[in-house]
């Protein structure tokens, strides 16, 4: 709330304390350092004032009376009494209720030592107690999911995990059952919990009801030490990284106003499994033979010292720049990597070695200049009541979890009004004022008409497939909140379609920009929803080709970095998929893989395979050996999150700190150490000890980051937001050609789901076998069209692919469209998918 | 099933001998639907004034005034709702059941009479799932009211008023009759209280609408109301109790029965004695004490038998009218199963939302058990009257409580009533030599 | 288990039509599966879920709250004694005592034949005819022990008059199209026209 607001005086326990106008008792109490007791209570969700241990004595002019604290909001004159002889009876009789049936397990229960039932009976309960019925019983700990347990003998009944299925996450499939004090939550009989966040209601609840499989009976909470950090995934999430004998052993999430509210994705909140994975790289691996013997034209990868690696990587990088020059060496990847990480490897690649050809994205994103270059929002500011969000991005279910609790708490609580402008149904469609779901590689022509109002409306009338009528009554509503935010959020919906749609379409909607500057209006802005963790971080840090770090291009700041790098690349680079075609063409000689796996996750499979194929050297950093870590000649093993210091930038351009709990496996090591290694083996010394002196350096040469130091970073509970940028956004001159659909075929729309065959979801043994496996998802109506029936195998054929796929029905697959998730554990999408074409069609034959 | 006694004033039971009274040709035979067209003739606020002005008592348990209660709707905030509460469940009463079942179309005259005064548009009429009988009866009376052009699209034929009265039942849960839990019920939900405040039905209710929940008794004398006027109504029975009430007299009294009397004028030494009514006690047999106003209400004895029943003395003497049942327990009467029976239906009615009434009342009720079966402690009577403390505190009346909605502080009454009055006869169900249990140790690790 | 036939959809979808959100009919409809199959089968929860738009889970949560609306198999026959207090004073324990020495099952049994289910239940507003009991929830009043008997013999045999377990009123609200006035959303609305009357320009009444 702003300063401005008027502010209620209220009177708690003798001394004046200054409130905001229909704040919570509770809220203000414990504001002024006076701590309420409380079960049900839960600042992010709607009260319910049940489990009664807050009630408290509030007078408002009528004499003391319990309430509970909870659920009254304050007012001018209030007096609360919290420590009233009336309140202490109420509430020591509230938690000898709760404790009658409540089971006396807490030696053997995971909640034991950070238990807020527990804590409250040590500090005030009766020392022994007065039942002496039997107690309730339930059949001991159910699963309600794959990752959860529930005990309703330990359960309080606080409707928390119930709320929050509800309320948070929009996945009622836990709810209170039964009546009185039989009461128990459960879910539908063999209809189980599936949410993605399910792993929040453990964090929330307040006694050991609630247990997640993958921590269950791992540690005490007194034996755990832990650090506050980010979670590095494109949100930016903020954490508590917590372990034990130098193991991570869970991640709770933090309540940060600006970001995560305090929640995690499961994905992301039971992926610590995979830091302690057997699996882990721990040690450099460098070509051999089956005995172990180093050998560059081995069959094996064999152990190695960091010596004996680093040096071979030298001498193959120096050898390439020697043969063919700075560009025939090729960085792809770093987007899993901490700011100083990329900007150590961002200073090796372009200040040391000289190559250009640097790229975090895997031709899966957006062209830089659209993401430094258009205006951007902040989540708070999407979020703003009353605002217009323009979902042009994929499912944020899906890939951005917990901006999508952010987006639905948005929609549903503070009258957002979102349009979602996608080539299928999202997790947040049945919430969307308007649906305009067009015909992959369409959206430009939808958004020119959203924004330019010309539309010729009529029954049978559509733009790129919208129906025109929904499309101006779109438009309209667009319109009537001109003078609210406007917010883009801008990411790739399909994989199975070009960028080239998707930026035309961004531009179109910046159209609104230069009509909504008049009069004041907070205008629009954009929030960019890109894949892999820190790929906002990486484009800032410079790892993208054309740009230098700080928000800044080749051109516009050669002139300033050569100063303190010494040189930078004479011209830009290729992107991804230009050095793939480089190296498969011959024309690369040294591929260095920052976190990332080509063969498993870039579009084209083929022409990474073909590029692996023909480049000399190949160089991982990583933390496991995948598929192309395995072709690898030579592979540093990296250090990963938990395990590594540095910051990290979420979305919005929102830096916060990383922070180390444990060791890294083996002798990894973090990798602007590794950057730092190779710059003194090609005769450049990075200068820098720690990744603090690499902060300080990015601030001394960063423009956008200019002076940022990590305290005052650190003085911010949210971080800091890095807002400038030198960059434009360039308006594609023409549009995209996109071919006509034939009645035959369906247009092909692809993108990822939250669990897939991903490194880190494979290495977590409790998500590996959540992905689901791939199928094909027609509209109902196409069924008959297409001449197959649901459920069965058909055999889907591109004209550079085919496969069989079993088919299914999903009516949020528009008609003449059929959708295939991207990264299925199974199927592969991409052996359909024609990446020299703007969208892919396919036919479909049993 | 015993007709009700011929009083001198019957205003809403006085169809209740007539054998086709719960037809349309019988309704409107003895002058049904006159209210309805006399409201229609005037102004909806004027319709309002003389409910207000008969300070028409709401008669489903709290007896707040019906006219002031509809003042209570936020200006400007529409469309607003009219839900009946049928629900009747409170043990000992009997009233609702028979004005459904035995006169349907007065009362949805009734509600017609106040979606026109209120601005009413859609009324939901939900009665208790237990009541077969009083659902079908509504159900006929509907539908012909419908096809009448009682209800419906443009009612009798005027242009601007349109009412939709929608059936719904519920199905055995008795804390639905509080009137948020209610409105959770019709929302398909279970039925669990609101908080008031900010949960006042009249500002947000069904549907976050402003509500107006009455009782089907109350909806019932508005007819009458309309027809005779506010002041007609007023001038019957007490000043501050007006025009008639159902009672229903039952236990152990030569003849129970469901009684319409002058509200605020007759004793309960009448009701309860005079032959016209339940006719004393059984033979031979003396009063040990009665149940005033249902199962949450305190227990009344001899002493307060030439009290009035009228609200405010009611109150001031300790307990309440509530919703109109008095059950009376002769010599015969155990008093600790008496207040086990009432115990032990709150803590199976509990919604369980609050912890002290989910975990009070059973526990309650537990210990009431184990002192029947002869397992008392010594410290379980101070225990069970601590407990009944920690759900409302002081044990006072009007209750305090530490929970949501009443429920839970009822379950107090019979406890503090008879433990009160009646002490000895619980130590006579504690074993001679009884010692007190060991607690077993309630610490935490 | 069975999803609600075509007969009983229709009557759900003309029952949801009465509420301007449709998550109100949920009670009915609960109803209306009990009435086709005796009981609340899971399918029909799944099925009622999807009509009006919740989860299943969302369904049994309020199934599960209120005690007409059974989850297992029961008697053809509900046959509840009153325990409410004034039963109670008049001689219920002695009536349920009485049905489950005749019937050999207690209170939430079922009688081998599947013929009838024993419940005491909580005060069912008949106070006044006590002690009273409902056979499917209609009533059968002042029961003596020997009523109690021929009542088993009449539901065991089928010529009690009473229908099977899950039926309710045996009438139900039908409007027909237009008498109806109209259901709209709970939001947009304005003051209803009729407000503005007043009784010196009575144009239009009655």
């Amino acid at each position: 709330m702003s300063e401005n607001e008027t502010v209620v005086t209220i009177t708690v326990n003798g001394q004046p304390v200054e409130a905001q106008p229909g704040e919570w008792v509770i809220a203000a109490a414990e504001r002024a350092g006076v701590y309420i007791p409380h079960f049900c209570y839960h600042p992010r969700m709607n009260s319910v004032g049940m489990c009664r241990m807050c009630i408290v004595d509030i007078d408002t002019g009528r004499g003391p009376a319990l309430q509970p604290s909870c659920m009254v909001a304050v007012s001018e004159g209030m007096v609360v009494d919290t420590t009233s002889d009336q309140t202490r009876k109420a509430q020591d009789g509230v938690l000898e209720f709760l404790l009658l049936n409540h089971p006396l397990d807490c030696p053997v229960c995971d909640k034991g030592g950070e238990c807020p039932l527990q804590d409250q009976t040590m500090a005030y309960g009766p020392g022994e107690s007065r039942f002496v019925e039997e107690k309730r019983h339930f059949e001991k700990p159910i699963p309600v999911n794959d990752l959860v347990y529930l005990d309703r003998e330990r359960c309080i009944l606080c409707d928390r995990c119930t709320r929050f299925a509800d309320e948070v996450a929009g996945d009622p499939l836990i709810t209170f059952q039964d009546r009185g004090d039989q009461t128990q939550v459960n879910t539908f009989p063999d209809l189980p919990f599936s949410s993605y966040f399910s792993g929040n209601t453990v964090q929330i609840c307040p006694v050991g009801a609630l247990t997640a499989v993958p921590y269950r009976f791992k540690a005490r909470p007194w034996d755990l030490t832990e650090v506050e950090s980010t979670y590095p995934n494109p949100m930016g999430d903020r954490v508590v990284v917590q372990a034990s004998r130098d193991q991570v052993l869970r991640y709770q999430g933090v309540d940060s106003d600006a970001v995560n509210w305090g929640w995690l994705t499961d994905k992301d909140r039971f992926s610590f499994e995979s830091t302690a994975s057997d699996l882990r790289l721990g040690s450099p691996l460098i070509r051999g033979t089956p005995l172990g013997r180093p050998d560059p034209g081995g069959s094996e990868l064999v152990e190695t010292t960091w010596r004996q690696a680093l040096a071979l990587a030298a001498d193959a990088i120096r050898a390439a720049v020697e043969d063919k020059g700075p560009q025939s060496v090729a960085v792809l990847g770093g987007a899993r990597l901490t700011n100083e990480d990329q900007y150590a490897w961002a200073r090796l690649a372009k200040g040391v070695i000289g190559t250009d050809n640097v790229d975090a994205q895997l031709d899966d994103g957006l062209p830089t200049d659209a993401v430094l270059g258009l205006p951007r929002a902040t989540i708070n500011r999407a979020c703003t009541p009353g605002g217009t969000v323009v979902l042009m991005a994929p499912d944020p279910k899906e890939e951005q979890g917990t901006l999508y609790l952010r987006l639905r708490h948005a929609v549903v609580n503070d009258g957002v009004q979102l349009i979602e402008l996608t080539p299928r149904a999202t997790g947040l469609s049945h919430l969307a004022a308007h649906r305009l779901h067009h015909r992959p590689g369409e959206a430009a022509a939808v958004a020119a008409a959203l924004v330019g109002g010309d539309i010729d409306a009529g029954p049978d009338r559509e733009v790129g497939g919208v129906a025109a009528d929904a499309l101006a009554a779109a438009a309209a509503a667009l319109a009537d909140r001109a003078d609210q935010p406007i917010t883009v959020i801008l990411g790739r919906p399909s994989l199975a379609e070009a960028a080239g749609p998707t930026v035309e379409a961004a531009a179109e909607l910046m159209k609104l920009a230069k009509l909504l500057t008049a009069g004041g209006r907070p205008g629009i802005a954009f929030l960019p929803a890109l894949h892999r963790g820190n790929v906002l971080g990486a484009l800032d840090m410079g790892l993208a080709p054309g740009v230098l770090p700080g928000r800044v291009t080749l051109a516009d700041g050669a002139a300033a970095l050569a100063e303190s790098w010494g040189s930078v690349p004479a011209s830009p680079g290729a992107d991804a998929r230009g050095i793939l075609k480089a190296a498969a063409g011959g024309n690369i000689d040294v591929l260095i893989l920052l976190g990332v796996d080509p063969l498993g996750d870039f579009p084209d499979r083929k022409l990474a395979e073909s590029a692996i194929k023909g480049v000399g050297t190949v160089i991982a950093s990583d933390l496991f050996l995948h598929p192309s870590a395995a072709q690898a000649d030579i592979v540093f093993p990296a250090a990963g999150f938990g395990e590594r210091r540095g910051t990290h930038t979420n979305m919005e351009g929102r830096i916060t700190r990383e922070r180390q709990i444990v060791t890294s496996p083996g002798t990894a090591r973090a990798d602007w150490a590794i950057a730092s290694e190779l710059a003194r083996l090609l005769e450049a010394d990075l200068g820098f000890g720690s990744p603090e002196e690499v902060w300080e350096e990015i601030v001394r040469v960063a423009q956008s980051h200019r002076d940022l130091s990590l305290e005052a970073i650190d003085t911010e509970t949210d971080g800091v937001v890095v807002a400038d940028s030198s960059i434009a956004f360039h308006s594609p001159e023409d549009a995209t050609p996109v071919p006509h659909v034939d009645a035959y075929s369906l247009r092909l729309v692809s993108s990822r789901r939250m669990y897939d065959r991903g490194t880190l979801v494979q290495h977590a043994p409790s998500l590996a076998g959540l992905a689901a496996g791939a199928v094909l998802a027609l509209n109902p109506y196409d069924f008959d069209r297409v001449g197959v029936d649901m459920g069965t195998e058909v055999q889907a054929i591109s004209h550079v692919g085919e496969m069989f796929v079993p088919v299914v029905s999903d009516a949020g697959v528009p008609r003449g469209t059929a959708a295939f998730g991207y990264n299925c554990p199974d199927l592969d999408v991409r052996a359909l998918i024609d990446n020299d074409a703007v969208v892919t069609d396919e036919r479909i034959q049993t | 099933m015993s007709a009700p006694a011929p009083t001198d004033l019957r205003i809403i039971t006085s169809r209740f001998d007539i054998e086709d009274g719960h037809t349309l040709a019988g309704y409107e035979r003895t002058g049904g639907y006159a209210g309805l067209r006399r409201a229609l003739e005037m102004a909806p606020a004027d319709v309002h004034g003389e409910v207000r002005t008969a300070s028409l008592l709401g008669r489903g348990g709290a007896g707040f005034p019906a006219g002031v209660k509809w003042g209570f709707c936020p200006p400007g905030v529409w469309p607003r709702y009219l839900v009946v509460n049928g629900d009747e469940s409170e043990p000992g009463t009997y009233k609702d059941r028979l004005l459904m079942e035995r006169d349907p179309h007065q009362l949805i005259e009734g509600c017609l009479i106040a979606c026109y005064a209120l601005g009413l548009s859609q009324c939901f009429l939900y009665v208790r799932g237990e009541m077969a009988h009083a659902q079908e009866r509504l159900a006929a009376a509907l539908n012909e009211a419908y096809e009448a052009g009682y209800v419906g699209a443009n009612v009798l034929g005027t242009e601007d008023f349109s009412v939709d009265i929608t059936l719904h039942w519920g199905a055995g849960a008795y804390i639905v009759g509080e009137e948020t839990a209610l409105i959770e019920s019709l929302e398909g939900d279970r039925g669990m209280p609101r908080l008031k405040p900010p949960y006042f039905p009249a500002s947000i209710g069904l549907y976050g609408k402003p509500t107006i929940v009455n009782n089907v008794e109350t909806l019932a004398n508005l007819p009458w109301i309309v027809s005779n006027g506010g002041a007609a109504f007023a001038a019957m029975g007490a000043d501050s109790s007006t025009g008639t009430r159902v009672f229903a007299v039952s236990g152990h009294v030569a003849t129970p029965g469901v009684f319409e009397v002058p509200f605020g004028t007759t004793t309960f030494r009448d009701i309860i004695f005079d032959p016209r009514y339940a006719g004393g006690m059984r033979p031979g047999r003396t009063l040990k004490t009665f149940i005033p106003g249902g199962a949450s209400a305190p227990w009344f004895f001899e002493e307060h038998l030439d009290l009035p029943l009228e609200k405010t003395t009611v109150d001031q003497a300790g307990s309440m009218l509530g919703s109109g049942a008095i059950v009376v327990m002769d010599d015969t009467t155990d008093v600790v199963k008496a207040c086990h029976n009432v115990v032990r239906f709150f803590a199976r009615e509990s919604c369980g939302k609050c912890t002290p009434c989910r975990e009070g009342t059973s526990w309650l009720e537990k210990i009431l058990c184990r002192i029947l079966s002869g397992q008392g402690r010594p410290q379980d009577l101070d225990l069970l009257m601590d407990v009944c403390d920690n759900i409302s505190p002081g044990i006072a009346w009007p209750p305090r409580q530490t929970t949501i909605c009443p429920l839970g502080p009822s379950a107090v009454s019979p406890i503090a009533s008879a433990l009160e009055r009646f002490r000895g006869e619980f130590e006579a169900y504690l074993p001679a030599t009884a010692v007190a249990v060991t607690t077993s140790a309630g610490a935490m690790s | 288990m069975a999803r609600l036939n075509p007969n009983n959809l229709a009557i759900a979808q003309e029952g949801i039509a009465r509420y301007p959100v449709p998550r109100s009919a949920l009670i009915p409809l609960l109803h209306l599966a009990q009435e086709q199959d005796g009981y609340v089968t899971e399918d029909a929860m799944a099925h009622i879920a999807e009509l009006v738009g919740v989860t299943p889970a969302e369904v049994m949560g309020t199934c599960s709250f209120y005690e007409m609306l059974k989850r297992e198999p029961v008697g053809d026959y509900m046959v509840n004694i009153c325990n409410g207090i004034s039963c109670h004073l008049l001689g219920a324990s002695a009536l349920i005592h009485h049905a489950e020495d005749t019937l050999g099952v207690k209170p939430g049994g079922t009688t081998d034949d599947g013929k009838i289910t024993l419940e005491a239940v909580e005060c069912i507003a008949a106070c006044t005819e006590a002690p009273c009991l409902q056979v499917n929830y209609r009533y059968r009043n002042q029961v003596t022990t020997e009523d109690f008997d021929q009542l088993v013999a009449d539901l065991r045999a089928d010529t009690a008059g009473v229908a099977p377990h899950g039926q309710l009123a045996k009438v139900r609200q039908h409007v027909s199209e237009d008498r109806w006035a109209g259901v709209s959303p709970p939001n947009g609305q304005g003051e209803p026209a009729w407000m503005a009357r007043n009784p010196s320009d009575n144009g239009d009444g009655s």
